[in-house]
């Protein structure tokens, strides 16, 4: 294993992240102020409580998921198609290094960012309302699996991208909807039968089920099958790695 | 000497069924210069390519210093060094930080003295703050060589260094290059600037089509096919060559003022005191004379172009 290189390319991808240090820390404190105006005080105000829970502090975790899940993927993504671009990654692939060091540097320095986000966006809703986590561990863990498990999809489509539109095009399409219908702002149980039958097929509904349940001890799913779910995503993006891996797939002819 | 780089039967063909490289074999030895020349599309870059890891042999064997660029790729690679053809430099990136950079993926600890001495020989440690983006086409280039000896290869592949760079530039960038042989570092370069092989290799490897041509001292190669002309230049036109010089192999300008002579500096006769023998016997004023030596450019125009009548 070469240490040195996993350092070097993590740390080359934190610096890009430290230049732009005050970008990082304020678009998400703005934006998620911005939420807590619109869903917690506007919205929030009409709607009670959901499961027991006020809405304000209901959608705290649908927000961090949100964030966090949208940053892993475009942090991986940008961070490898980055080099592709630039033409930079030809010094990577003739460096005395294998690809799984390269995706720890990559995956690695994007999960770090995204996690620093979401800590950024739990600390800006603790200003506006109080929160207490149940279960603190589970939702370290949770969010810790969700940025490593996303970070890796985000650098699959990095590799994948031939262009900027087609690196916007999966979160825009796919990553997106399925977060909003995931139950961020919502409880499944206010949609109606069929949605909430088409609900248990999107993956990111057993994340943020799970990680609410950490927060609160309320969830729409066992959160056995929440972590599951985000085990078997975690899988499939590890093994869609090493299948690029073994191929080399719009990497090295 | 013994060869640092040794290549065996080298093949490579793409996806498309394109064969870019038709079994390579080839030895380089460690300390020279080796320049590889050939047109565009003969292989090079693939060669290049493929010796440092970022194309996958289709078939064939290389070995750097003993380890197999294949099985052994983290010790063979750690030899290497690649300066690309292209500016492939990150442009919001610092100089100096692209350096250290380098030195770690290649797995050596950051040494921040390595590094300021290699800035400094590039002429480079000025700039060591600035980014990437604000510096010169050459600068740019000297990054990139920077990057390359960041973390101390003993092989140097150089693909095409002064494409695109100034005259002024070029030179510098030669003596780059025979500052790093003095210390030891063996060079690869690709080249189409002839004059650059003639002037740095010590040996040039003619690959074209995929194929290595021909592999040769640069001196023996320009003296075993190097040709010489002497023009001559007369103070009355000549409508025909005359008889008395009919022997020899000559050629008339169209104007008739002057006549031009190729002979071959390796014979034992060149019979240029032959010619000026007749030159007197025909009568004919000589006004002014010159000779020329062909270059390694016409040489290896001449070589191709025959391979491609033997074909």
């Amino acid at each position: 294993m070469n240490l040195r290189a996993v350092q070097a390319i993590y740390m080359n991808e934190m610096q890009r992240f430290f230049r732009t240090i005050l970008q990082s820390f304020v678009s998400p404190v703005i934006s998620t102020s911005l939420y807590f105006v619109v869903f917690g005080a506007a919205i929030g105000s009409r709607i009670e409580t959901v499961e027991g829970v006020s809405y304000g502090a209901f959608i705290v975790p649908g927000l961090i998921m949100l964030s966090v899940i949208m940053q892993s993927i475009s942090n991986a993504s940008f961070g490898i198609y980055f080099p592709k671009f630039t033409g930079t990654v030809f010094e990577l692939l003739s460096a005395p290094i294998n690809f799984l060091e390269i995706v720890i540097g990559f995956v690695g320095a994007a999960a770090t960012k995204a996690l620093f986000i979401g800590m950024v966006i739990l600390g800006t809703a603790s200003v506006f309302i109080d929160l207490t986590i149940l279960h603190p561990v589970a939702m370290v863990l949770f969010l810790v699996l969700t940025c490593l498990a996303f970070a890796l999809l985000g650098f699959i489509i990095g590799i994948w991208a031939k262009n900027f539109e087609q690196l916007q095009l999966v979160p825009l399409l796919v990553v997106t909807p399925l977060v909003f219908l995931g139950g961020s702002f919502y409880s499944t149980d206010m949609l109606p039968p069929v949605w909430q039958t088409i609900t248990h097929f999107n993956p990111v509904f057993y994340l943020i089920s799970g990680f609410r349940w950490a927060f609160f001890g309320v969830a729409d799913v066992a959160v056995g099958w929440s972590l599951l779910a985000v085990a078997v995503f975690f899988t499939i993006c590890l093994g869609l790695v090493a299948r690029i891996f073994q191929t080399g797939w719009r990497i090295r002819d | 000497m013994a060869a640092i780089l040794e290549i065996r039967d080298l093949r490579k063909v793409y996806d498309g069924g394109f064969e870019a490289l038709k079994g390579v074999t080839l030895d380089i030895e460690e300390g020279e210069i080796l320049a590889l020349l050939g047109p565009n599309g003969a292989g090079k870059t693939t060669l290049i390519s493929t010796l440092c890891g970022i194309t996958e042999p289709t078939s064939g064997t290389a070995t750097v210093a003993g380890y197999d660029i294949k099985t052994q790729y983290r010790e063979a690679r750690k030899l290497i060094g690649l300066v690309p053809q292209e500016i492939n430099l990150e442009p919001f990136s610092y100089v100096e930080t692209n350096l250290h950079f380098s030195r770690g993926i290649f797995g050596k600890p950051r040494d921040n003295a390595k590094v300021e001495d290699v800035l400094r020989k590039l002429a480079l440690w000025e700039k060591r703050a600035n980014r990437v983006r604000e510096l010169s086409g050459g600068m740019k280039r000297r990054v990139l060589i920077g990057k390359a000896l960041a973390h101390e290869p003993r092989v140097l592949f150089l693909d095409e260094p002064t494409a695109g760079v100034d005259v002024g530039l070029r030179k510098e960038m030669w003596d780059v290059v025979a500052e790093l042989k003095e210390q030891g570092v063996t060079i690869i370069l690709t080249t189409h600037y002839i004059e650059e092989a003639e002037a740095m290799a010590d040996r040039v490897a003619v690959i074209r089509g995929g194929e290595i041509l021909m592999v040769e001292k640069t001196a023996d190669l320009m003296r075993r096919l190097g040709c010489k002309e002497l023009t001559v230049e007369l103070r009355e036109p000549l409508a025909e060559i005359p008889a008395p010089l009919s022997d020899y192999d000559l050629e008339l300008a169209a104007d008739g003022l002057s006549l031009t002579y190729r002979y071959d500096t390796q014979a034992d006769r060149t019979g240029i005191a032959g010619l000026m023998r007749a030159f007197s016997e025909a009568g004919i004023i000589l006004r002014d004379l010159h000779t020329s030596q062909s270059s390694l450019e016409e040489i290896f125009v001449g070589l191709v172009e025959g391979e491609g009548e033997a074909q």
